[in-house]
């Protein structure tokens, strides 16, 4: 008995420590003050409507939609292509390639930054939506791979040979067989990618203009200028979010679980 | 029998590995033709390689008199049957069995009326909604059926359909795919490791060791008339046993066994005086006697050891130089150990095997 509770007030303890942050900074987003601090005078919406009407924030909520969608895309495209590819059992060095594909994920941030504002400069993609595309990208793509190896690795090898049998092409095969089998993996890279893409801060320092400044770079930004309470409605706008994404993903993988 | 499908000196190296070596084999339209062997032996790679799932490093596979060995899988038209059915576990049961149909871009009324007959062959109308997960294993391996014959392939390949299936299941699906081959007249190639699976379903069984065909023939021929060692061992239960040939008289040879007793056995290759070869006795083809009789084979021995297993008695035999075993009917009497009996045989249940 003393070793369950010992075991229990240990988990409570690591989970507090793991969402103190949040706590802290939720309930100032509903504060009446002008500045970022306890006590909450009185509560009110008001630094949500700054938010939403202010011409600095809403363009960054549009801004990181706009990138984040794009990310996205191309992410999860690459990505499900790299798993893919890297099935196929006579590629040499397949281990070193997939790693390879892993390094933006242990690569310094600010190294990748740097690297990708002379890259991108050179092809006159520096300021531009298309270039903090592909540096969201480069970093969101090693999260499609994980998860999308994953699914793969699940679908047995069998199946996709009986529907070759059964009469269908190499795009048939793909289209009504193994892309099937394979979407809760492809769903939940793309989520992941979107949620790197909205996070992503450094990079968006390096090769963003001032057109594209993203929700968590405007945070960034106004933190320094002036500590208004916007930065906890946006903190709680992101928190909101997250948890609506992956109460998607949960819901949407027990339903295809259900359906199995 | 016109020929459909030919291996024409068929070998395959996986690496430095030679797992089939230059074979030769033809089948039958509508035959059901078993390949049989242990596991390593190359029949599961031949099935691969019919079905285009693996190429031959050399040789030709001719079906219906075309070499196929360039046309991709999915335009052989063969319909194939795994061990672990590869049912598309995000269709229902309907939807796979459709599948192939719409490949071949069959108008929907065809396919539904075909599905429907398809699932009635296997007795899983009623099924048809449900996903393959909430099938019994029985109930999966006969959709897969179902859906490898939907589309009148050519040929069916079947990859051990049946190792994961219980016994009785198993001999039920046995019994009624054999059914279906007749009543269908399908050409069916049967990949299996067991052997009276093998018996019990085949036209021909071809036997298989490291590559090769040790023997190829009906399920009599390869039981009762096995050429080799290894055949008369892979198939069933057989007494091996040692001796000298000492003349050769037609089709029937005397061989002096090790004991010193004379023995005349049937012979189906060429065998010369004086080669040493073995004797394979079936033991369900020796009798017992406590008397010597007149039978033309008759050795002295004493019982080691007699089991009663419900169908047969099994009893061990011990002669002047060999153990013996032999399978009795039910209704035979009983042997307690220490009986002197004789072992009798006759001359055509006995064969000669060239070691």
């Amino acid at each position: 008995m003393p070793m369950k509770l010992t075991k229990f007030t240990f988990a409570s303890l690591t989970i507090l420590f793991l969402v103190a942050p949040l706590i802290a900074i939720l309930p100032l987003a509903f504060t009446s003050s002008v500045i970022l601090t306890y006590p909450i005078p009185s509560w009110s919406l008001r630094w949500f409507e700054e938010l939403f009407f202010a011409d600095a924030w809403r363009r960054a909520i549009v801004n990181s939609l706009i990138i984040g969608t794009g990310t996205t895309l191309l992410a999860t495209v690459l990505g499900t292509a790299a798993s893919l590819g890297l099935r196929n059992r006579l590629i040499f060095f397949r281990g070193t390639i997939r790693t390879l594909f892993l390094l933006p994920m242990v690569v310094p941030a600010v190294v990748l930054g740097v690297g990708m504002q002379v890259l991108l400069a050179g092809f006159g993609l520096t300021n531009s939506y298309a270039g903090v595309i592909i540096a969201h990208t480069v970093v969101a793509v090693p999260f499609v791979v994980v998860s999308v190896t994953g699914a793969l690795a699940g679908i047995d090898e069998r199946v996709e040979l009986a529907a070759q049998s059964l009469g269908a092409s190499p795009t048939a095969v793909f289209r009504r067989v193994t892309l099937p089998l394979a979407m809760p993996g492809v769903a939940s890279g793309a989520v992941l990618a979107f949620a790197t893409s909205l996070d992503e801060v450094v990079l968006t320092l390096f090769v963003a203009g001032p057109n594209q400044r993203t929700l968590a770079r405007q945070m960034f930004s106004s933190i320094r200028e002036n500590i208004s309470p916007a930065i906890a409605a946006a903190a709680f706008l992101f928190i909101a979010a997250t948890i609506i994404i992956g109460l998607v993903v949960v819901l949407s993988r027990s339903m295809l679980a259900k359906r199995r | 029998m016109a020929e459909f499908i030919r291996f024409d000196r068929i070998t395959k190296f996986y690496g430095p590995l030679c797992v089939v070596e230059n074979l030769d084999l033809g089948i039958a339209k509508g035959e059901f033709v078993s390949l049989l062997g242990p596991s390593g032996s190359g029949k599961t790679t031949l099935l691969m390689m019919l079905a285009g799932f693996e190429q031959p490093t050399s040789g030709n596979i001719l079906l219906d008199g075309t070499a196929i060995n360039a046309v991709p899988t999915h335009k052989r038209d063969m319909g194939v049957v795994f061990q672990s059915y590869a049912l598309f576990p995000h269709m229902s049961v309907g939807e796979n069995v459709a599948f192939p149909l719409q490949m071949r871009g069959l108008g929907k009324a065809e396919i539904a009326e075909r599905v429907a007959r398809a699932l009635d062959m296997v007795q899983l109308s009623a099924l048809a909604e449900r996903r393959p997960s909430q099938l019994s294993g029985g109930q999966q391996q006969r959709v897969a059926l179902s859906r490898a014959l939907v589309f009148e392939p050519r040929v069916v390949l079947m990859d051990e359909p049946l190792g994961a299936l219980d016994k009785q299941l198993r001999e039920q699906m046995q019994l009624d795919i054999r059914d279906l081959h007749r009543r269908l007249g399908l050409t069916i190639v049967f990949v299996t490791h067991d052997q009276s699976e093998a018996l019990t379903m085949s036209d021909r069984v071809a036997v298989f060791n490291k590559g090769k065909i040790e023997q190829i023939g009906t399920p009599r021929q390869v039981y009762d008339e096995p050429a080799t060692r290894f055949v008369a061992e892979f198939i069933g239960e057989t007494n091996l046993v040692e001796g000298v040939v000492e003349a050769v008289e037609g089709a029937e040879a005397n061989v002096r066994l090790t004991s010193g007793a004379q023995i005349v056995s049937a012979v189906s290759g060429t065998v010369a005086p004086g080669q040493t070869v073995y004797l394979s006795i079936r033991p369900e083809r020796v009798d017992l006697t406590e008397i010597r009789g007149d039978a033309r084979n008759c050795l002295e021995t004493e019982v080691t050891d007699s089991v009663y297993q419900g169908d047969h008695l099994r009893v061990q035999l011990q002669n002047a130089a060999h153990p013996l075993i032999a399978k009795l009917g039910r209704r035979s009497r009983e042997f307690p150990p220490g009986t002197k009996v004789y072992a009798a045989f006759s001359a055509g249940d006995c064969r000669v095997i060239v070691p």
